[in-house]
């Protein structure tokens, strides 16, 4: 038998699988390069690490999606935050231990990691 | 489990139907065999409601739409969507009329213009899986009612919100459950009314595919509201997945404890079970549907007393349609005044429509109270296929009436339609274009209640019959003056003196195309000619000499060797041998056959 406590419970748990279902308008989105160039340069142990950490912090304003070849295929993987009202941050060559950090400093708190762009990479 | 991406397929009964179940194996395998099956999930859920374009297909986060996918396309949408983040284009859903590609499913005018209350969660949850309801405040509102209002407040409650019965009655729901909620009774019953037989009407079905549990929780409060302990649902045995969805829903809440003793260790005890129909219509009709549930023949009895004094066994009964149900939780969590926000002054929230017909969007759409048909219709429905013209809607099945095109800008709402001589309903709403014979269309609701008559009361067994007999007549040429006069007769009398609301209603269809159509009835009968070309007796395939080339390829159709002629001078029909199939009609390529 559950009570209301369980209830609420298994809805905590289970909202935060279900709110990419939800409508994005309005959402940071975190945008991996999953082409063919991207996947192998490891682009989809990053996207999972990305999706691991928003769902871990409970992010529910950010989506993590995935795009095609953005261009620069031996920068890859290439990692695009999109804030609305914001200028673009392409991050480049992103290892999946630096996904923690991107979401701490850039994504929670605005900051973005200038070490690991673009433009300090060229 | 997280998952970075979900597939939403539906499995409601159209996209089943056209394979979607196929699809979802197809995703699973081939992301297994791809090695993304802890990436990506793919889900089945309830209606999505363009039930025209389906199977569906909806990808998130992105909330792409994709429409008409076969289980060939899944390889296409799991190789570019899923691996590389590119949507297939060529799936995408596209507005008929649009100027571009509408890519989420929110912009599409189809869905812009609804508002989903009873469908929320259809095409959103997975109907089978009891967490998913939970996590968009699923037994939210049961919990609420236990716990924090009395039943007097949710009676109170049901009566400010100005909720009425969806089934086609238009009652006041609270009313009904302060009724039911009087009587004194150590044995009350809550019943629900999912017999939904109108020819063309699947809401229900819908709400029950897609969103099963939002149903058990609304019946759990009306049970505790009213003082019940035992709930059945009647849920006809045409609709398979219905059922087997229902009766998952059933275990599971039972296996929380939702459903059973000492729910959320209150001590409120409640359970329901299934009863299944076996298609007869008149069980919609409540004092039918109980004496069903009770093993009886399913007949009406004369009201009062009414169910909620005398009803299953004896007892108090609750009756409600599927789809009051489904809005019963939602105006709990959020207040009478929230749904009273919505709809028109005596018709409140919203009503879904099942579109069919002569309509591009055939599908199901949940809009405010108080929207015109005209935006159902064109904005939501995509309007009239071919180009054709809107000739009249059909709302509220065999016991409501049309509504004619001077009339498509009224408010939808249940007053409204009253007036005009149609109804609610349970909403079915059948559009027909120029080519349909208005004779014809009430021929057609005639023939399904005579069949579906239980023949208890003369009325309705012998005088729909006499109607028939009448209107048969009419369709095939042998009309006589004075037929019309004597349908609005008899049809009065059969208002006024059968037994039920099958038999009341009946002569509804007659009565409104007599309204609107009375110079096609005329046409009928004096001057021996279908207007809309649809009665077969009444009309001849000519040929105009004028355009035949004389290439003989009508002749080769012709199925019966009605058509003669030398080549390359003009052919002619003999019309005593001729069917009127239309085969050569559509086979000649000049247009030189007309219908007359």
């Amino acid at each position: 038998m559950k009570t209301l406590q369980e209830l609420e419970a298994i809805r905590q748990k289970k909202i935060n699988e279900l709110n990419l279902r939800e409508s994005t308008e309005g959402n940071i989105r975190v945008v991996v390069g999953l082409a063919t160039c991207g996947i192998a340069a490891g682009a989809r142990p990053v996207m999972t690490a990305f999706v691991e950490e928003v769902s871990k912090r409970q992010l529910n304003n950010v989506t993590v999606s995935q795009t095609g070849c953005i261009g620069m295929c031996r920068l890859e993987p290439i990692v695009e935050v999109l804030e609305p009202g914001k200028e673009k941050v392409t991050y480049c060559k992103v290892k999946p231990e630096q996904v923690s950090r991107i979401v701490a400093e850039h994504i929670v708190n605005g900051n973005p990691v200038v070490e690991y762009t673009i433009g300090s990479y060229e | 489990m997280i998952y970075r991406s979900h597939i939403l397929v539906c499995a409601g009964t159209g996209c089943t139907s056209s394979n979607s179940l196929q699809i979802i194996d197809n995703f699973n395998n081939l992301l297994a065999e791809k090695g993304y099956e802890k990436e990506v999930q793919v889900i089945r859920t309830g209606c999505f409601g363009l039930c025209a374009a389906g199977p569906i297909v909806v990808v998130y986060p992105e909330g792409v739409y994709y429409s008409r996918v076969t289980p060939e396309d899944v390889e296409e949408i799991v190789n570019e969507h899923i691996i590389k983040g590119r949507p297939v284009e060529r799936l995408i859903y596209k507005e008929h009329d649009a100027d571009g590609t509408s890519t989420t499913l929110n912009d599409s005018s189809f869905y812009k213009k609804q508002h989903r209350i009873a469908l929320r969660n259809c095409g959103r949850i997975d109907p089978e899986n009891i967490d998913e309801y939970i996590a968009f405040d699923g037994y939210k509102a049961l919990g609420k009612c236990l716990t924090e209002l009395s039943r007097d407040d949710i009676v109170d409650i049901l009566l400010a919100s100005g909720l009425r019965g969806r089934g086609g009655g238009g009652f006041p729901t609270g009313l009904k459950w302060k009724f039911a909620k009087a009587p004194e009774s150590d044995v009350k019953y809550v019943c629900c009314n999912a017999d939904e037989g109108d020819p063309g009407a699947f809401m229900d079905r819908s709400v029950l595919e897609g969103d099963p549990h939002s149903v058990l929780e609304a019946m759990a409060i009306a049970g505790y509201c009213i003082g019940a302990q035992q709930g059945y649902i009647y849920v006809r045995a045409e609709y398979p997945i219905a059922v087997k969805r229902l009766r998952i829903a059933i275990d599971q809440a039972r296996e929380y404890g939702l459903l059973g003793d000492n729910i959320m260790g209150t001590g409120f005890k409640f359970d329901i079970d299934l009863r299944l129909g076996s298609g007869a219509f008149v069980c919609g009709e409540e004092t039918a549907l109980l004496a069903s549930i009770e093993g009886q023949r399913g007949e009406p009895r004369t009201r009062p007393p009414f169910p909620a004094v005398k009803g299953l066994w004896g007892k108090p009964t609750l009756l409600n349609n599927v789809e009051t149900y489904a809005n019963i939780c939602q105006i709990i969590l959020n207040g009478a005044d929230w749904f009273a926000s919505m709809g028109t002054e005596k018709s409140k929230g919203t009503k879904v429509f099942a579109l069919g017909g002569k309509i591009n969007n055939t599908g199901l759409v949940e809009v405010p109270m108080g929207t015109t048909l005209r935006e159902v219709i064109y904005d939501i429905g995509g309007g009239i296929p071919n180009g054709k013209k809107f000739k009249a809607a059909q709302t509220g099945g065999p016991s409501g009436g049309c509504i004619p095109a001077e009339h498509l800008d009224i408010p939808i709402d249940y007053d409204n339609l009253n007036s005009i001589g149609s109804m609610m309903g349970s909403g079915g709403m059948i559009v027909m274009d120029e080519d349909n014979c208005m004779v014809n269309i009430a021929k057609f609701f005639l023939e399904f209640t005579v069949d579906e008559s239980c023949g208890k009361c003369p009325p309705c067994r012998i005088g729909t019959r006499r109607m028939l007999e009448m209107l048969t007549r009419i369709t095939e040429g042998k009309g006589q003056p004075g037929d019309i006069e004597k349908l609005e007769e008899l049809a009065k009398n059969i208002k006024a003196s059968a037994l039920c609301g099958l038999g009341q209603t009946a002569p509804n269809p007659v009565l409104s195309t007599i309204r609107y159509f009375r110079d096609e009835y005329e046409a009928h009968i004096y001057e021996k000619r279908c207007p809309a070309g649809e009665c077969k007796a009444l009309l001849n395939f000519v040929i105009d000499p004028e355009k035949c080339k004389g290439c003989s390829l009508c002749a080769k159709k012709c199925p019966v060797g009605a058509i003669s002629g030398e080549i390359k001078s003009p052919f002619t029909i003999d019309t005593s041998k001729c069917v009127k199939c239309g085969l050569c009609m559509e086979s000649c390529k000049f247009k030189a056959i007309e219908k007359k």
